[in-house]
């Protein structure tokens, strides 16, 4: 869909879901998609990048929250960052800020899913 | 003496916008429309003056409104499948009316989730309702099953909350 692009890039154990365009009710489908095929490839720690997104309605949160509990389950969990204010807002006046790890950084997300890797080990 | 007709226009002052105006689209009941309704509910909002986050709320809210009747209005077989957005534009305030012409809903049985109860659930959807509920002033529903069904949205131009009066831009 032309005014929502997804790329996906796995490294090692790691999986950074870079989303741009907008995220709504139209959209939300194309992420559905892409974290279906997470799912199905057994890849469960999740990045999402939010860097170009631009735009989320109820029903690009939706899909999250319809995958969260699968991903954690799993052992993994999808952790977020480089939102905008804009975006941000809207989780926050929702409380989602309590129930997802949204950082600043990428590269603050690859470290704490590092971290618990070797805590683990 | 005769004296001069005050003028209603300066009365209200020179903040507030002074004439009333209506905006109105008419279109097909498909998600592939929202972006389209958005700029268009966004583009009014930011001409009366609301500021850049007022303008978000009011697309959210918008988009939420239109998504449900979208999704949930019109059954498989229903072949005039549209809905109308019409924005009215007061002294006081910014009013949003979605209207469709499906089978409507029970307003009374819509449960305005509790946020906690709702994290703590890890329930999906029904999160449009709560949203605009918390974006805009008000929030309406006139329910006609089949006849015409309507949600009525508003935004002050004074923020209630902080009472702080939107400036609304220079006119020409």
């Amino acid at each position: 869909m032309e005014n929502f692009k997804i790329s996906r890039i796995d490294r090692e154990s790691l999986t950074t879901l870079q989303i741009g365009g907008f995220l709504d009710a139209h959209t939300a489908p194309s992420l559905e998609d892409a974290i279906q095929k997470l799912m199905d490839d057994r890849r469960f720690k999740i990045i999402v990048n939010f860097k170009d997104l631009n735009y989320i309605s109820s029903a690009g949160l939706g899909v999250f929250m319809g995958f969260i509990e699968e991903i954690r389950e799993q052992g993994g969990d999808i952790k977020m960052s480089n939102m905008t204010s804009k975006i941000y807002r809207v989780f926050d006046l929702l409380g989602f800020p309590t129930l997802y790890d949204i950082v600043e950084e990428e590269t603050e997300a690859i470290n704490k899913f590092v971290m618990a890797e070797s805590d683990n080990d | 003496m005769i004296k001069r007709k005050e003028d209603t226009n300066t009365k209200v002052g020179p903040m507030m916008p002074n004439i009333q105006h209506e905006y109105k689209l008419h279109l097909p009941s498909q998600t592939d429309n929202l972006e389209l309704i958005r700029l268009f509910v966004g583009k009014v909002a930011e001409k009366v003056g609301f500021t850049e986050n007022d303008v978000g709320k009011i697309e959210l809210a918008c988009d939420e409104a239109c998504t449900n009747v979208i999704r949930h209005a019109y059954s498989e077989e229903n072949n005039d499948k549209s809905l109308d957005v019409v924005i009215e534009i007061d002294f006081q305030k910014f009013t949003v009316l979605v209207t469709d012409h499906g089978k409507g809903f029970d307003p009374i049985a819509i449960k305005i989730p509790d946020m906690k109860e709702y994290l703590a659930e890890l329930k999906v959807g029904g999160l449009g309702i709560y949203l605009m509920r918390t974006l805009m002033d008000e929030v309406d529903y006139n329910i006609r099953p089949g006849v015409q069904n309507q949600v009525k949205m508003v935004k002050y131009f004074v923020d209630k909350r902080n009472s702080k009066v939107v400036k609304p831009k220079k006119r020409g």
